[in-house]
């Protein structure tokens, strides 16, 4: 754009997307606020915002929890566990898709993605039984069976987006430098699909990360992430919300961290291609 | 490619479509066996097959009425809601802006705040009538605090989902902002468009494809709407604020009404499936691109 | 270092059939383009050779020994690129030695190996960098550095020189063929491009919509094109068809004379007809003359002529080098 703005423009322009944008992430600011508040003055009225006595005694009492890392490590087994798993399936596959289609490639796409359109309630029911049947519930392994099968579809499609920007003949000049397909996959493709691997995997263990459908109604103590964790908080009144705060704080920090660096693939993933 | 590379590929796709082949038909075919019986987890071995007759049960049941009503209300107000305001996000994002990238992060945040945790905050931190913020915010301009969810629930519940999906609806639209020809902007200026009518006949065309695929992404997901229900009301008052996902879990894990809840899943699959039919549709013509 | 056979080659694509039965006899060691129109399936025979594509029908020979069936990866042979396909995370280093290290060849060995084709191409001083820190021409010397390093029994190019601009292009093509010669190695090299064809071939295979139309050696294809297609291909600018009663006088349905063949002149023995452009390049002169009865004619002189638009004008063919052509297009050479 070769037009200078005017600074008057500049100005509305940051004041507005400011005031925008501090209202949108205004909730998430007051909790972290009230992580480092003392109970009482948590639920003190009128509340006060900034002029309190900063406390980390919060902090140290959520994190002396045994229970509380107990369902932290669960929330990293469930979510790192099941996208390895879904990874480990997804780049063969998307390798074969984007490398060696057939007629029916775009057809087996398609329906992959649709199976994740699928509302997990309509299969609650045979889920929960199965999984009650085989003794599942509240298992890690049951959890991360799900959650691997329904962000299976969104890996792939994620992969075979990146595996497709890979020049088909840097893959034939090592197939005639006398590269197996194994090694091919190992020595060329691999390395040049970091970016695009690293991006799926961020994503998808964010979105695995804050699953709260078959968390909720497949675990309740043993296996149980901080999405149930934090969820069993929701009845008892008033005293618990500085540490639950603090807590919550703690379950969403990593992932608003890594949130930022996936933005573009969250388009990428989420919107199945259909915008570019 | 060779016979050799297709021989792989096939097998190398093979686990993939396979494990979804099994997660799709299994749980289904069991879904549609389910609908079909009277079958209560309480008092097991009492089956008996009754065909259609709990899907007529389910439907007519004024609690799925009810359940429609509320899904369809709040469906369509958070689609109103993200889309409507995150177009006007999207629009000032698109401007210049001193410490763009800062705002940008605080409008995404949302998105990838744990639901149980978003509902939770705004339950308790916010909208609790009592030491909420918007309580004390109300009552600093001497109205009375409004008791969230008990006086106005379903409201309650959309403005939590649609904060949590704005950032989605922003990002997507101004991505596609973002890929909209500067030079389409400057010929309309040239034909004289002012700012309104550069916006109306210019950039809304543009966005009407990423706005129907927001629509129909955001629907499919938002048909589902769970954790937030789960952690606030419970569904309640009364059935003011469940959706028909929420009737499915409560006559499943809390009934363990297997029958009539797989009836209730089957519906709930079919009305996925037509909006599924659509975005497939769109998704496999950008495919073609 | 091979000798390379086709018999009966067949390619389709589903229903759509791209190599039409393709025999060939490629000598050790010789230098052959095959050049074409797009379209004319000279890069999809490349491919068949290499192993990229499977054959629909037919062999395809190394040594004697069939080759179908092998995969690519065990052929044997090399192959450049046109978009050069370099491993992007490598080194120069790395992308030469990568099929060294895909054949188990021993660091020590390997590492001077690579040097030394390096050394050749003068590659020594970029040894280190990453591909998308080096030039066009560098790229290229890379990819053909990563094929002569193998020491393959036969160079594959797929139409490498396209992407350069034309003076790297000429000096590239000196290169090549003064590499090929030192190497000895036998080489196919595809291209569109018939100047490229005639001046760094030992033979040449003109293709066409899947066929071969001739295999023979640049000045066998210029002096006896054996069809029609051929003579029209082969040299710059085209030859002269004319046809009817012209050509019916000469005995044949068509006749062909090349522009350098047509001796142009004020007045005389020859053609008549009037200049419609003239173009001077100082060295040559191009007249494109309309020829009333005959059509639009194109003669080539050496020198300038001083003639210019409308100018009558004279062309007189040598009768020694009139190509005659049948009814189907077929030279007909006695």
């Amino acid at each position: 754009m070769g037009r200078r703005i005017t600074p008057v423009r500049l100005l509305i322009n940051t004041v507005a997307a400011w005031i925008v944008g501090l209202m949108i992430f205004f909730p998430i600011l007051w909790m972290v606020l009230a992580s480092f508040k003392t109970e009482l003055e948590a639920f003190a009225t009128p509340p006060s915002f900034l002029f309190f006595d900063w406390t980390l005694e919060n902090y140290a009492t959520v994190q002396g929890r045994s229970d509380y890392l107990h369902h932290a490590l669960n929330s990293v087994i469930v979510a790192g566990g099941s996208t390895l798993i879904a990874m480990l399936i997804a780049v063969p596959a998307a390798w074969s898709m984007a490398f060696a289609p057939s007629k029916r490639t775009k057809d087996i796409l398609l329906w992959m993605l649709s199976t994740k359109m699928m509302p997990p309630v309509g299969v609650l029911m045979p889920i929960y039984l199965l999984y009650r049947t085989f003794g599942m519930l509240d298992t890690l392994s049951g959890l991360i069976l799900v959650l691997c099968l329904g962000n299976l579809p969104i890996v792939v499609w994620m992969l075979f987006t990146y595996f497709k920007e890979i020049p088909k003949d840097i893959l034939e000049a090592a197939r005639m430098d006398g590269a197996t397909i194994g090694r091919e996959l190992i020595y060329v493709l691999t390395p040049m699909a970091v970016p695009g691997i690293a991006s799926t995997l961020l994503l998808n263990v964010i979105l695995a990360w804050n699953e709260a459908f078959w968390t909720l109604n497949l675990s309740t103590s043993a296996a149980a992430p901080l999405t149930v964790f934090i969820a069993s908080y929701s009845s008892p009144e008033g005293l618990f919300w500085a540490k639950l705060s603090a807590a919550s704080t703690m379950a969403i920090a990593p992932i608003l961290v890594l949130g930022w660096f996936s933005q573009r693939q969250l388009v990428r993933g989420l919107t199945f291609g259909a915008v570019k | 490619m060779t016979e050799e590379t297709r021989g792989i590929g096939r097998l190398l796709l093979s686990p993939a479509v396979g494990l979804l082949f099994i997660w799709m038909i299994v749980p289904l075919g069991m879904t549609i066996y389910f609908s079909s019986l009277h079958y209560n987890l309480l008092n097991p071995g009492t089956e008996q097959f009754v065909g259609l007759e709990n899907y007529t049960y389910f439907l007519t049941d004024p609690a799925f009425l009810a359940s429609l009503r509320n899904t369809l209300v709040l469906v369509g107000s958070v689609l109103v809601l993200t889309i409507g305001l995150g177009t006007l996000v999207a629009l000032l994002l698109d401007q210049a802006v001193v410490g763009r990238s800062i705002v940008r992060l605080m409008v995404i945040a949302p998105f990838f705040v744990m639901p149980t945790v978003s509902a939770l905050v705004w339950k308790n931190l916010l909208m609790h009538p009592v030491s909420g913020l918007l309580a004390y915010v109300a009552k600093s301009f001497g109205l009375t605090p409004i008791d969230w969810f008990a006086e106005v629930p379903l409201l309650a519940v959309i403005l939590i989902v649609a904060w949590q999906w704005l950032p989605f609806a922003t990002l997507i639209l101004l991505t596609a902002l973002q890929s909209l020809d500067e030079e389409q902007k400057e010929a309309a200026e040239m034909d004289g468009a002012n700012a309104l009518s550069s916006f109306v006949y210019v950039t809304l065309p543009h966005l009407a494809r990423p706005i129907t695929v927001v629509i129909l992404i955001e629907t499919i997901f938002l048909l589902t709407v769970f954790a937030e229900i789960f952690v606030t009301t419970g569904g309640g008052p009364g059935l003011a604020t469940t959706n028909i996902a929420f009737l499915i879990y409560s006559q499943a894990l809390i009934q363990y009404d297997v029958g009539t809840a797989s009836a209730g899943g089957m519906v709930a699959v079919v009305i996925a499936n037509i909006l599924a039919f659509f975005l497939v549709r769109i998704v496999g013509r950008n495919l073609e691109a | 270092m091979a000798r390379i056979t086709l018999e009966g080659v067949a390619k389709s694509f589903g229903a759509h059939a791209v190599i039409h039965g393709a025999d060939l006899e490629i000598a050790d060691g010789s230098f052959v383009v095959f050049v074409g129109p797009s379209g004319c399936g000279k890069t999809t025979l490349l491919r068949l050779i290499a192993g990229l594509e499977d054959v629909t029908a037919g062999r395809i020979l190394i040594d004697g020994a069939n080759l179908v069936g092998v995969p690519a990866a065990k052929r044997g042979l090399s192959m450049v690129f046109q978009s050069y396909a370099l491993y992007p995370h490598m080194s120069v280093r790395g992308n030469i030695g990568f099929g060294l290290k895909m054949a188990g060849t021993p660091r020590a060995e390997a590492s001077r190996k690579v040097e030394a084709a390096a050394a050749t191409l003068n590659l020594t001083a970029y040894l280190d960098r990453k591909p998308r820190e080096l030039s066009g021409g560098q790229r290229q010397r890379v990819a053909i550095g990563r094929a002569i390093v193998r020491e393959p029994k036969a160079f594959l190019f797929d139409e490498p020189l396209s992407n350069l601009d034309a003076a790297l292009r000429v000096q590239m093509r000196l290169e090549i063929t003064t590499l090929q010669r030192q190497l000895k190695t036998t080489a196919i090299y595809v291209t569109h491009d018939q100047v490229e064809a005639m001046t760094m071939a030992d033979r040449i295979v003109v293709l066409n919509a899947g066929r071969i139309e001739q295999f023979g050696s640049p000045l066998e294809l210029y002096d006896r094109p054996a069809n029609l297609f051929v003579a029209g291909f082969i040299g710059s600018p085209r030859m002269n068809f004319v046809g009817q009663e012209t050509a019916h006088s000469y005995g044949a349905a068509t006749i062909g004379i090349r522009p350098e063949h047509l001796k142009a002149a004020r007045d005389g023995e020859g053609w008549q007809g009037r200049v419609s452009v003239a173009e001077h390049l100082g060295s040559d002169t191009f007249l494109h003359v309309d020829v009333p009865g005959i059509g639009n004619l194109t003669a080539r002189s050496i020198g300038e002529l001083g003639l210019t638009t409308g100018d009558p004008v004279c062309l007189l063919p040598d009768p020694a080098r009139i190509h005659r052509f049948d009814r189907d297009g077929k030279s007909m050479r006695s």
